[in-house]
């Protein structure tokens, strides 16, 4: 999984190479540093020389300069590294998502592929950063600190060695028993931020019902919640800092009496057992190697809460799409007639999950064909495996009578226009949202397809007319607006097969008839594939499909099916009840 | 047709023109200085509400004061050790151990308190910093249960959800760690700056020479990489937005072939945002190296003074009195400058987060700042009887019989008005800008029991009329009455008790499926809920489920089909059991053949009820007792569905049109 992620750090090798390297020269200096500072004060301030506490400051200054440069340099290179993980990273993400299929976008919910894309990403930068910063300080510092403490006076330096345990070892249990706590408090922030989520969508339903008391209640228990989880995990992680301290302290006392008994029993000579200078040098390595320990515990914490946000990253990176184009694909498709034979397919892929059930289709190029049928009869699975956004569990989709298969997809998918059920806008202008459909669409082109769809007219009703600016999801013009703006830009596109999912619903019927009047006129020659509620949109269809539990139950002409099928029949009553006594 | 108000409010704003691009370096100083601004305000009411913890604030405060205290001693006392134990011991033939044996003891007890009081400031610290962010968070949440509907169309959902999320955990950081980090690094800057004086008066003032050359550098870095988090947050915010944009319409892309379009536009953003973050995170990872070493120069530059001073024999000035330079004094003094910049380091990383904690910040107080929806509504809903004369009189249990209290504040009598559910909208204009009106001299009368059907195109202003039944938008007095009564009298809790909705846009709880119709009655027991469902015909496919009635719901009942979420909806309203129902378009997203089940439904639901039918399908309007049909905020026509095919306007044209195509 890791070695999946690091494939991401690419032109950042360099950086991420180089930060830990330049780190180690600011581990060498800091550790160099005391031991100039112990001879300052031991051969210089100790003995009056002046002139060698000059020299030794000059010493210090230039080590610090090249201290100051490691580590600047060292900061620049891990925050590029860092940066550029996370960049790459997400770059990933995207181009892998544009590589799905419809299936494989269904197997992850929209929402996780936000949360992966974003905040996943950003946590494992933070632990990348880190470690890249500190997996090599932490252990070199301790390491040199103790060798220095061990070449100044071993005997002294063993109390070090009994430190180092109990800190590891109190560490260990604060963190075992936290972690635990802080994996719950996390399943309650999504707990959390469902109930906000359900609140917001449905603020018209708890302002109507008068729940605000009942949901307040219920974001109070959850909030209840992360308060008692939360603050009891911080208590816990509440010991480190005494922990430490007490650790500093206990070492720094004891170093004070046995450091003391050498300097007086050698009379203050470094050869004979240790000075005072030294005594200073080794309080400071005291905190150097504790701290070192303390960092070492932080990464811990980092790759755990961080181990999450990996595995699901890699679950997207992983994903192969199931859909391909061929080799030696067909690249031009000859008109738009359509054949199903013998075709049956399953989302799951399981036989005996048959969404469409041993369908057989012939549709002549140029024919508008309307299909029925109630919710979950599988209309839209039907035309979905048109453009090939998804591939048939057994038989064969041909279009322009070939293979679905055999086709390049975007050549494919650029002659079959789809208006989805659930269509969208994108944030930006009318125009930049038609010219969706075709990058290089003149103003007239544009103009002529809005009349098509009906819009138009009420685009020259806003003031900026096609400049005008659409909010993310289409928000700020109405569902029967947005509806025609999907087909205006699906016209664009010139298709040679155009198929509306239901993509008039929102519209009213005398504008749905409108639309329907002018694809006859303006795009004679496209095959017209028609999913309706209304039977009166299917009405002038030359051949309509009814379908029923995954299966077409009956197809002919709209009138053939009024004689024979009982069930168009008792649709077409449903909705044009009463109309015949009044007509 | 479905006419949804939030998309007509946030026209206005929305249809704006083209926009900008993000805004460059001139934008972040800008963004920078705003805050600043904002910051003052800000920062004292996140302290007030730290303060209702006054007692266990003011014990954090002592605790890091002996922690300050028992760090900074610890290292005076490197400098005694040295001068006052160790050299004097060297001197004696027979080294005397027992004053450092004294010395270590007291040390030891100091260290003990130290520990303590920092064990303690953490923990206390850590309940303040929960407690604060729960309080925050419960208030937000009740707070935005009490905005209008027009916040929640004019602010998105992701916009409002990341003042839950984002925002309170950066305060969550600068409430447990920078706050106290920043009070314990004062106060030891502060018992060092003692302690320097303690030592020498000289080295103190060269010491803040440097400090003051220090702060300099480090201030500059710090306003940078503050502009620059800042920048972060903002480009991340963008990124956020385009990738939630992409992926929610990630099947569009597909069917357009649109993939390296969105990508060549992904990687524009995404290039940005590491060039910021990068900056960002570049400054403020240097800021470390630069206090360190600048610490380190000062070190020497001391030593070298220092051991001037004490050779060259000058007198020395220091809170201790006039006295020579020590040699433990230098020691001390050199000591004590290391543990005076390190805090200084320390205050200066806090500051990002501080940046970044006072904007999120700024957005949650933005958000508890929105006013409220306004109620002046007194005329209360209560449970009445008919007494032996036949006048209502208010009463505790449930009878059925509901009657609006009306109390009189000009002679403080009450009177009851029984509940009927009439609705008269009496020449009413309305907008929802002040620019653009949406309804015009709209004139109608719903009697008791009667079903009134609002027909017409999308954007003809028929759900608008029902938002202000419901008063989810308020207009002058006495234009709406709601049986005789100005409806903005009414308390708009008893008002929507009395009404029924079901929209178009179903909308389910996680939960289930019990307690989602309960939603509508929250003491309804499991037999009314499971009668109200038989009532609306969902009491068939609710025991086809798994669980039947406690089958759990997930994802707004992602795994119902659109029709059976429907039928809960339907149920749900039917539980409530109110006298007036409004339906905005609640079949059009539901194929006719299961229309067929919900319609059954909904009849059996608006028997006996005052009903606002709102719908595109004709065929559902038909039986209404009145017909309005609605064009450009105006009524056009109205009559029963006979008067109105008689009549031949635009009624007719409509009816025929969905069969008949000209």
């Amino acid at each position: 999984m890791v070695k999946k992620l690091l494939k991401s750090v690419r032109e950042y090798k360099k950086n991420a190479f180089l930060a830990p390297t330049l780190v180690l020269g600011e581990v060498v200096m800091e550790i160099l540093i005391p031991l100039l500072m112990a001879r300052m004060i031991d051969d210089g301030i100790q003995k009056q020389n002046l002139g060698f506490v000059a020299w030794m400051g000059l010493l210090l200054v230039l080590s610090s300069f090249v201290s100051l440069a490691f580590g600047v340099l060292a900061g620049k290179h891990a925050s590029i590294a860092g940066a550029g993980f996370a960049k790459n990273l997400r770059k990933d993400l995207f181009y892998k998502l544009q590589t799905f299929s419809f299936s494989n976008i269904d197997h992850f919910s929209s929402s996780s592929l936000v949360t992966r894309l974003t905040t996943d990403v950003s946590n494992v930068q933070n632990a990348y950063q880190m470690i890249i910063r500190t997996a090599v300080r932490a252990p070199f510092m301790m390491l040199f600190a103790m060798v220095a403490a061990f070449r100044i006076n071993a005997s002294l330096a063993l109390i070090f060695l009994g430190a180092v345990p109990v800190l590891a070892l109190g560490l260990f249990l604060i963190m075992g028993s936290a972690h635990k706590l802080f994996e719950k408090v996390f399943k309650t922030y999504d707990k959390l931020n469902l109930v906000v989520q359900e609140n917001v969508r449905g603020i018209r339903v708890v302002k109507s019902f008068v729940r605000e008391a009942h949901e307040n209640r219920k974001f109070g228990a959850v909030s209840d919640s992360i308060f008692r989880d939360f603050s009891r995990a911080e208590k816990i992680v509440a010991w480190n800092n005494p922990l430490m301290s007490f650790c500093v302290y206990a070492c720094m006392l004891l170093i004070s009496w046995f450091g003391a008994h050498l300097i007086v029993q050698s009379g203050n000579q470094a050869a004979a057992g240790m000075t005072t200078g030294q005594l200073l040098s080794m309080m400071s390595y005291t905190t150097m190697i504790l701290m070192s320990l303390m960092m070492v515990s932080f990464i811990v914490i980092m790759i755990t809460i961080s181990r999450a946000s990996m595995e699901r990253i890699s679950a997207v990176l992983e994903e192969e799409s199931q859909l391909h184009s061929p080799e030696n694909a067909v690249r031009k498709v000859a008109d738009g007639s359509i054949r199903f034979d013998h075709v049956s397919f399953s989302y799951s892929d399981d036989p005996e999950r048959l969404a469409l059930t041993d369908i057989c289709l012939d549709i002549p190029s140029g024919a508008t064909v309307g299909i029925l049928g109630g919710t979950g009869s599988s209309k839209s699975t039907l035309v979905q495996l048109i453009p090939r956004l998804y591939e048939a569990t057994s038989g064969r989709v041909l279009v322009g009578g070939v293979d679905v298969r055999d086709y390049d997809m975007e050549v494919l998918r650029d002659q079959v226009a789809m208006v989805l059920q659930k269509n969208v806008l994108f944030s930006g202008t009318i125009r930049d949202n038609l010219r969706w459909g075709d990058e290089n669409a003149t103003d007239e082109e544009i103009r002529k397809a809005c009349d098509a769809a009906c819009c138009s007219e009420f685009i020259s009703r806003f003031p900026q007319g096609y400049d005008t600016w659409i909010e993310q999801g289409g928000t700020n013009v109405s569902g029967g607006q947005r509806q025609r703006l999907c087909i205006a830009r699906a016209l664009l596109k010139k298709p040679k097969i155009l198929i509306l999912d239901d993509s008039t619903s929102a519209v009213d019927t005398h504008t749905d008839a409108q639309i329907r009047s002018a694809f006859r006129e303006s795009i004679p020659d496209t095959t017209k594939l028609i999913i309706a509620q209304r039977i009166a949109s299917v009405e002038d269809a030359d051949l309509v499909l009814l379908l029923d539990g995954g299966r077409i139950v009956a197809q002919g002409a709209p009138d053939e099916l009024m004689r024979t099928c009982s069930m168009y029949r008792e649709i077409a009553e449903s909705q044009r009840k009463g109309v015949r006594s009044n007509v | 047709m479905s006419d949804n108000p939030s998309k007509q409010s946030a026209q206005p704003k929305g249809l704006s023109g083209p926009r900008r691009g993000p805004s460059g370096p001139m934008g972040i100083k800008q963004t920078a200085q705003t805050l600043k601004a904002l910051d003052r305000a800000t920062f004292s009411r996140l302290m007030q509400r730290i303060l209702v913890y006054k007692k266990q604030f003011v014990l954090v405060l002592v605790c890091i004061v002996l922690s300050a205290v028992a760090s900074v001693s610890s290292s005076l006392f490197l400098g005694r050790l040295i001068d006052h134990y160790i050299t004097p011991m060297l001197s004696q033939d027979v080294p005397d151990y027992a004053p450092l044996v004294r010395a270590l003891l007291i040390m030891a007890c100091i260290y003990l308190v130290g520990i303590t009081a920092g064990f303690l400031q953490n923990r206390i610290m850590a309940v303040i910093g929960q407690g604060v962010l729960k309080k925050i968070r419960d208030e937000m949440f009740a707070h935005m249960q009490t905005l209008p509907i027009r916040y929640f169309d004019t602010h998105s959902y992701g916009d409002i959800m990341s003042r839950y999320t984002n925002d309170t955990d950066t305060l969550r950081q600068l409430i447990t760690q920078s706050i106290p980090q920043m009070l314990s690094s004062l106060m030891t800057v502060l018992s060092v700056f003692v302690s320097m004086l303690i030592q020498s008066l000289w080295l103190t003032l060269i010491m803040l020479l440097f400090l003051v050359l220090m702060t300099r550098v480090t201030g500059k870095i710090v306003g940078k990489s503050g502009t620059y988090f800042v920048a972060q947050q903002k480009s991340l915010g963008e990124m956020n937005a385009y990738i939630e944009e992409m992926i929610n319409g990630q099947k569009v892309v597909k069917v357009f072939c649109h993939e390296e379009k969105t990508k060549e536009e992904f990687d524009l953003k995404n290039d940005h945002l590491f060039d910021v973050s990068s900056k960002a995170n570049i400054y403020s990872s240097i800021m470390g190296p630069i206090n360190n070493n600048f610490g380190y120069i000062i070190y020497a530059i001391l030593a070298i003074i220092g051991g001037a001073l004490a050779i060259g024999g000058v007198t020395n000035v220091s809170l201790r009195g006039i006295n020579t330079l020590t040699v433990g004094a230098i020691a001390s003094f050199l000591q004590l400058s290391r543990n005076f910049i390190m805090p200084i380091g320390q205050l200066s990383q806090q500051l990002n987060v501080i940046v970044m904690a006072m904007a999120g910040a700024g957005r949650i107080f933005q958000l508890l700042d929105e006013a409220p929806e306004t109620d002046q509504g007194y005329v209360t809903l209560v449970n009445a009887r008919r007494n032996g004369s036949g006048a209502l009189e208010e009463t505790k249990e449930r009878t059925g019989l509901w009657a609006w209290k009306h109390p009189h504040q000009a002679d403080g009598s009450v009177s009851y008005t029984e509940l009927k559910g009439e609705v008269t909208f009496d020449h009413v204009d309305f907008g929802y800008t002040d620019e653009k009106l949406v309804l015009h001299d709209i004139t109608l009368y719903a009697r008791q029991g009667q079903k009134v059907a609002l027909v017409g195109a999308t954007g003809a202003g028929k759900t608008t009329i029902t938002n202000l039944i419901n008063r989810f938008y308020d207009i002058a007095d006495g234009k709406v009455r709601y049986d005789e009564i100005n409806i903005n009298k009414i308390r708009k809790a008893d008002l929507r008790h009395s009404l029924g909705v079901i929209l178009q846009d179903v909308n389910l709880f996680t939960g289930t499926v019990m307690d989602n119709i309960r939603y509508g009655k929250l003491d309804a027991t499991d037999e009314e809920c499971i009668a109200a469902a038989k009532l609306v015909n969902a009491d068939s496919f609710i025991n086809m489920l798994p669980d039947g009635y406690n089958t759990v719901l997930e994802s707004d009942g992602a795994n119902l089909s659109q029709g059976q979420r429907q039928l809960l909806s339907i149920a749900r309203a039917a539980v409530a059991d109110p006298p007036v129902m409004i339906m905005d378009e609640a079949t059009s997203s539901i194929d006719t053949r299961t229309e067929a089940i919900v319609q059954k439904g909904m009849d059996a639901l608006m028997q006996g009820r005052t009903v606002f039918v709102i719908a595109h399908r004709l065929s559902t309007v038909q039986n209404a007792d009145v017909i309005m049909v609605l064009e450009d905020g105006r009524i056009i026509e109205r009559g029963t569905h006979a008067q109105l095919i008689e009549k031949k306007g635009k009624y007719y044209q409509l009816y025929t049109g969905a069969f008949e195509l000209e």
